[in-house]
């Protein structure tokens, strides 16, 4: 039976296990949304094509799924590019379906037309123009196939108005085969070998996750990991929900605005286990500093990360839990030997103990103006260990980590790489979308939350009951953090001169607003936002000018912190 | 240091692109770059010359791999291979210089491929410094415009790559 291009792309949606999507209507898409009315897929309109993407992308990290959004050409099509973009920071498998003008009108600025693929090459981890229907079904096979394998990423497919409509007979292909596309997923034993050989002579080990622990689902292996070998872990904002904050081993996050005992740690450890991580420069502050005496074994699935940034000693490419579990079972048949560690790591962990009383996460509280770090720790308190989590970008996204206590794998979704404000809201709306049930919570600042406040509609229609809270210091607040420190508080274009009410902006669309302008007012504001059936803006009038610390001023070193107190 | 690197793509539509934007999205050198299809048409090979240090070139190596579209990359560094270039080059040739230019490229093995009252313009093919040492002895002459085309390279001995080998 012949089916039309549209037809065609949404047959394949669903034999890739696609039951959701995000997405926008335009003149390039039509003929798609007219079959989507026929489609078991559904279809969430968002009021914003980033916002579509973001959504894709909250769902895709929510998941593990691959994430679609759809948007038409021109517009439409440049309009995903910042969502695209964070997407591919952090690795995010995502297939992408842009509209495209007619063939025959490609190159001649019809109306409506962008060269997407050109426009989205640096930012997608492939792209694809589909110039014939018949190898639109195989295209697509690909884009998922490309999308969730190796180092996930974003996969972009525009679509041709007249491929759309054109007509072929329908076969889904049962596998791809990409001659330049193999990615490794097992570990050399080899190598495994050697860090184990590593691991049990080191007197200073600290292992550091990122993200990849995340996208491999690496952290049941990654916690038997530290307890074999009694290894203190410290993770990226990436990594963060991989590992327990309160387990003894846990250092909490490091880098610019990690802890103090975690820097130190690194700072003065002679064996560095980097795994699923890519030592960004937020991470390692001044390269030449960073490690020092550290001899660094790095994991990872993209080799192209190993040696970047820093030399490596040992590098695996691998998939991250591929190698974990070779590397457990390599510990496993030299129990004599890992016995020993704990004893012999003992006073590598009373170092970190002294770190850790000298400078804990701390903050100074107030009975008088309500403290951001206050408001994080209640939202922990009341929520449950299942909530997800994402931000936008600012202050509140570093004080959502540094004290909110993550504890299963999956529940922190925010931009890393990009660190794109805006992105909180619909990846939220994202994450609710596949959790209709749980709690998810978008903590936002009052900058970044206008970037993509027009999402309050598709919450409210589609009745996802995201909670947002907006710590709101009626500033630009992380900028305003940098000007004040190294800019002589010189705040340029970092007052929001325009108080809003959030509140009044929540019922606008038909959400609930709560505001708290009180300490003692905040955890009544979270009850009852979490008793409240549908979506919900909980507004924290913050202490104005309260600095995220830690802080590893850009390009110092990871021991030169301006500490809290 | 300089290198020669040979990639074998997919001939896609873009792939061109995607391997230029690598290089000047990632900040890596590109001296010359030449392209078209193999035997098996499917495939473009194109040969780079770039340069930097041991660990550019590592990423240049790796990033090129990483691209969906390469399927193999060979860096002639450490390799024994020959490398060659073809040059065209409009001399000015007047009755004081004529000869000079015909002895030249008779000495570089070049054709004269076009002759005109006022010029001759003069093919030549060779190693990189063969093109070179010939542009040095011609530019005394007046050289009206000149074409390289980027080295291609092939490895020395009896082994080649195909698909799938
Ligand atoms: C799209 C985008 N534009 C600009 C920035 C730069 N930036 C980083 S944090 C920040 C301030 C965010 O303000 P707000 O959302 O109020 O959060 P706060 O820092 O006050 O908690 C800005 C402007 C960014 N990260 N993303
Ligand atoms: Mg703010």
């Amino acid at each position: 039976m012949k089916l039309t291009g549209s037809k065609i792309l949404l047959e394949c949606l669903q034999r890739e296990g696609v039951d959701q999507v995000f997405g926008y209507p335009g003149g390039t898409v039509i003929n798609i949304y007219d079959d989507l009315m026929d489609s078991p897929v559904k279809h969430i309109l968002t009021r914003h094509e980033q916002a579509a993407v973001h959504a894709a992308d909250g769902y895709a990290r929510a998941t593990g799924k691959v994430g679609v959004a759809i948007a038409t050409s021109g517009p439409g099509a440049t309009n995903t590019i910042t969502g695209i973009a964070t997407a591919y920071m952090d690795s995010i498998p995502m297939v992408v379906i842009t509209g495209q003008v007619p063939t025959p009108l490609i190159g001649n600025d019809a109306f409506q037309e962008a060269d997407i693929i050109g426009i989205t090459r640096p930012i997608t981890k492939h792209n694809f123009l589909v110039r014939d229907v018949k190898d639109l079904a195989t295209i697509i096979k690909k884009a998922f196939y490309i999308a969730r394998t190796g180092r996930p990423g974003p996969v972009l497919v525009d679509l041709p108005k007249d491929v759309q409509v054109a007509t072929t007979k329908f076969e889904y292909p049962e596998s791809v085969e990409l001659r330049g596309y193999k990615p490794t997923y097992s570990g050399n034993l080899r190598m495994v070998e050697k860090a184990a050989a590593m691991i049990l002579a080191a007197k200073k080990p600290v292992i550091y996750v990122g993200g990849g622990a995340s996208l491999t689902d690496a952290h049941a292996e990654l916690k038997q990991l530290a307890e074999t070998i009694q290894a203190p872990v410290t993770t990226t904002l990436m990594g963060m929900a991989c590992f327990p904050k309160r387990h003894p081993l846990s250092l909490g996050m490091l880098g610019m605005h990690g802890t103090y005992y975690a820097n130190m740690a690194v700072t003065n450890s002679d064996l560095l286990i980097a795994l699923g991580a890519r030592f960004d420069d937020r991470v390692t502050g001044k390269i030449a500093t960073f490690a020092p005496h550290a001899k660094i074994i790095h994991v990872d699935i993209d080799p192209t990360s190993i040696k970047k940034n820093v030399r490596v000693d040992l590098p695996i490419v691998g998939d991250l839990r591929d190698v974990l579990t070779k590397l457990l079972k390599e510990l496993g048949s030299q129990t004599d030997e890992v016995a020993k560690l704990a004893e012999k790591l003992k006073p590598w962990h009373e170092e970190i103990a002294v770190w850790r009383r000298e400078q804990p996460m701390s903050y100074t509280p107030s009975k008088t103006i309500i403290k951001p770090q206050f408001v994080i720790e209640k939202l922990r308190e009341l929520s449950n260990d299942d909530a997800i989590v994402t931000t936008e970008v600012g202050q509140h996204q570093m004080w959502a980590a540094q004290f909110f206590d993550f504890v299963q794998p999956r529940t922190f979704l925010s931009s890393g790489g990009l660190g794109t404000m805006g992105y909180g809201l619909p990846s939220a709306l994202g994450a609710q979308a596949a959790f209709p049930k749980r709690q998810v919570i978008d903590i936002s600042g009052d900058g970044a939350f206008q970037m993509n406040s027009q999402e309050l509609a598709t919450l409210v229609q589609y009745r996802l009951p995201v909670k947002i809270v907006i710590l709101n210091n009626n500033f630009l607040g992380m900028v305003r953090q940098w000007q004040q420190l190294f800019f002589n508080k010189r705040y340029s274009q970092t007052c929001m001169e325009l108080p809003i009410d959030f509140v009044k902006l929540a019922e606008a669309y038909g959400a609930t607003g709560l505001r708290a302008t009180k300490p003692e007012e905040v955890e009544d504001v979270i009850r009852k936002a979490f008793a409240t059936k549908g979506p919900v803006i909980m507004e924290f009038k913050i202490a104005r000018e309260e600095n995220v610390l830690p802080m590893v001023p850009a390009g110092a070193s990871l021991n030169e912190m301006v500490l809290a107190s | 240091m300089r290198h020669t690197i040979s990639v074998l793509v997919e001939n896609e539509f873009g792939v061109l692109a995607r391997v230029a934007g690598l290089f000047s999205g990632r900040g890596f050198n590109i001296e010359s770059l030449s392209v078209a299809p193999t035997l098996d048409p499917s495939i473009s090979r194109m040969t780079i010359v770039t340069s930097g240090d041991d660990r550019i070139l590592e990423q240049i190596n790796k990033q090129l791999n990483k691209l969906i579209d390469t399927i193999k990359v060979i860096d002639f560094t450490d390799e024994e291979h020959m490398e060659r270039e073809l040059c065209l080059v409009k001399v000015t040739a007047d009755d004081g210089t004529r000869a000079e230019v015909l002895r030249i490229a008779d000495i570089f093995r070049g054709k004269v491929v076009d002759v005109t009252p006022k010029s001759y313009t003069i093919e030549v093919t060779g190693a990189p410094d063969k093109i070179n040492a010939i542009i040095e002895l011609l530019r005394p002459m007046g050289i009206k415009e000149l074409v390289r085309s980027g080295p291609v390279a092939l490895g020395r001995g009896p082994k080649g790559w195909r698909a799938g080998d």
